[in-house]
């Protein structure tokens, strides 16, 4: 018992001795947490001073909260829309950090290598291509031997930012399912079984003879899944990678406010479906104390940190945009 | 499930002057009384957060097949249906099932086995949702798909719910995902029922030349059937909100088909899967709206069970319902 109590006062003290740095609250992406983690935690080695605490609440979760200025940044996988960024009380930044990609697997017999374009992968999520063998998919893979079976789709049945990149994919290669789908977090998809999570999805397709799904390039690559080569814009097939994902990143239009969009990006090399995840950080920070610490972790993040975004399967950022960001970091003022 | 009620204590015989016996009478009462107030404020809260939506779609909401996130357009019609038919696959499922293991337990089985079996089956009630989901994808499902869901569809082929594509997960392994949870909850209330059915009734059964099958249905069942139906109601409460299970088995589709093979979706599973990532006020109302549903379903079933209860005349104690 005494035993006990000893470590009861011992909790409590570190506790207190733990509180005396400053914290510094986030909410939002689940996406980037293992990356943002992994800062956070490394960045306590460099700055003593300060704690940082962050909720995977997903994104509709982080905008919400830090449009009601409950924490102290937000994250999402998403860009916010104009609606929703204009319920902000003061200018809102969207700072882009890592990007990741969203690969296509499949469970066809003697796992092959496939190649896909976007108007087969629609037609294939619309319902309208609904047998392996289509001529769609037969003229893509010569020498693929094909089964004469009905291909079973399947997606996301949660909310999420892999979804939110592949209909954002979906929309950019198909007016057909821009107009009937749309892009979003969730959709009415037309066709397909809902698995929850990258794990639900990917059980799904293991467990599924003939089944064809869309993961996270990170989960595919940990769990070893057999994913596609996908035609990109300039009419290459790419497979996916870090490298193909940080070539989008370097060849995609990326206006001033930092929303972008980089599926379907033009450069030569470039897989893709894949999409950026953002920081929310307000440009006046109430809190001089603990917008000056912000800002002081950002930079060590676009500088250090992103070195170690490759090693959780994570692109980081090319060049170029790492400094039109760091740039924008400058201007935050507290 | 009422919760008992105070006045039925009656004036002590001596005058009721102790301190001790006033505070514990409030306190109870207190205690008694915050079920009210807990249950108020889920519906309030249920209620204030889904005002957008019960403005913007009023009770279309509940006739509506869309669920479409992007056109911000939401109806609870396909969630319902997919709650309602599960738990129901589960109960039919699970009743039988339970009440038989009860009827063994109580009635039949030998000393030494009885306690194992218990046992087992309470362990079966600690075993975490997610884990059944996860062992329903990875065991189930396939053998469902190769081969019991076959053998259904080359038997009772004939009937629209046996019908259409086989993937696996469907509505029905939902239902059966749901029955292996609720099984603990109505063996064990069953076994209580019965082992509250007095020995004199057995005896006297016996007296008259019944076999041991005619006790059982004539001086058991017909006795504790109120028991026994209290027992259904309690699994239909936990079937009606099973979350993480369902899931992970029932193929989450906001369809309405006849085909049990086809997937489903229900209430409680699409408030958990899309609540993180809902970004439009609507969508968010939406959900909350849906969680409403959810509670006023499940009240409704409740006061269904409850008002069938009472048409049950029977001697059975009305212990559990």
């Amino acid at each position: 018992m005494k035993k006990l109590l000893g470590l009861a006062v011992f909790a409590a003290l570190l506790t207190t001795v733990a509180s005396a740095r400053l914290l510094i609250n986030g909410a939002g992406a689940t996406f980037p947490q293992p990356i943002y983690t992994k800062w956070f935690d490394e960045y306590s080695k460099v700055d003593q001073s300060v704690r940082f605490n962050y909720q995977g609440i997903g994104s509709g979760g982080g905008q919400n909260q830090i449009l009601s200025e409950t924490v102290d940044f937000g994250a999402s996988d998403g860009p916010m829309s104009d609606e929703k960024l204009a319920k902000a009380p003061r200018t809102l930044w969207h700072i882009p950090t890592v990007a990741g990609a969203v690969v296509i697997s499949y469970n066809i017999p003697g796992a092959p290598k496939l190649k896909l374009d976007g108007p087969t992968l629609a037609g294939i999520y619309l319902g309208k291509i609904t047998k392996w063998n289509d001529p769609a998919i037969v003229s893509q893979n010569e020498g693929v031997a094909l089964p004469n079976d009905d291909i079973v789709v399947v997606r996301r049945s949660d909310g999420s930012g892999t979804s939110y990149i592949f209909t954002d994919y979906l929309s950019s290669v198909s007016g057909e399912w821009l107009s009937k789908v749309g892009k979003n977090t969730s959709v009415n998809w037309p066709v397909g079984l809902g698995g929850k999570g990258n794990p639900g999805v990917a059980g799904l397709i293991k467990q599924t003879p003939n089944s064809i799904g869309y993961v996270e390039l990170a989960y595919a690559i940990q769990n070893k899944l057999p994913y596609a080569d996908l035609k990109n814009a300039t009419g290459h097939y790419i497979t996916p990678s870090l490298n193909s994902v940080t070539e989008a990143l370097a060849s995609a239009k990326i206006p001033e406010d930092f929303r972008f969009s980089m599926v379907n990006s033009p450069g030569e090399k470039a897989y893709p479906i894949s999409g950026a995840t953002w920081l929310l950080v307000y440009q006046q920070q109430t809190n001089p104390e603990k917008g000056r610490k912000l800002v002081e972790f950002l930079k060590w993040a676009y500088t250090e940190g992103e070195k170690l975004a490759a090693s959780f399967d994570y692109a980081p950022l090319p060049e170029n945009v790492q400094k039109r960001v760091l740039k924008r970091i400058n201007e935050i003022a507290y | 499930m009422s919760p008992p009620t105070i006045s039925a204590a009656g004036p002590s015989p001596r005058a009721p002057s102790h301190a001790a016996d006033r505070t514990f009478r409030w306190a109870a009462l207190l205690a008694a009384m915050s079920i009210f107030v807990l249950i108020g404020l889920v519906g309030w809260e249920l209620y204030a957060g889904s005002r957008l939506s019960i403005q913007k779609f009023g009770l279309n909401f509940l006739g509506s097949t869309t669920w479409d996130p992007v056109a911000d357009q939401y109806g609870a019609l396909p969630f319902i249906f997919g709650t309602l038919v599960s738990s129901l696959i589960a109960l039919a499922i699970a009743v039988p099932l339970g009440v038989a293991t009860a009827l063994f337990l109580t009635e039949m089985a030998p000393q030494r086995i009885r306690q194992p079996v218990i046992t087992v089956i309470e362990m079966l009630a600690a075993v975490p949702s997610v884990i059944f989901g996860l062992w329903g994808i990875f065991v189930l499902i396939p053998w469902l798909r190769d081969h019991f869901f076959q053998w259904l569809k080359s038997t009772l082929g004939f009937l629209p719910l046996f019908q259409g594509p086989i993937y696996g997960v469907s509505m029905l392994a939902g239902g059966i995902i749901v029955a292996i949870m609720i099984l603990p909850i109505v063996t064990s209330v069953s076994r209580e029922i019965l082992r509250s059915v007095p020995n004199l009734q057995r005896e006297a059964a016996y007296a008259l030349g019944a076999t041991h099958w005619e006790v059982i249905r004539i001086a058991v069942l017909s006795y504790a059937r109120r028991g026994i139906f209290g027992a259904a109601v309690l699994g239909l409460g936990r079937a009606l909100g099973e979350t993480m299970a369902v899931t992970m088995v029932i193929g989450n589709r906001p369809d309405i088909k006849a085909s049990l093979f086809a997937p489903g979706y229900t209430l409680a599973s699409v408030v958990a899967n899309e609540f993180a990532e809902a970004t439009t006020d609507l969508y968010l109302n939406s959900l909350f709206e849906l969680g409403l549903v959810l509670v006023l379903l499940t009240v409704l079933v409740n006061g269904a069970a409850q008002f069938m209860l009472r048409q049950l005349a029977g001697p059975g104690s009305g212990k559990i319902a």
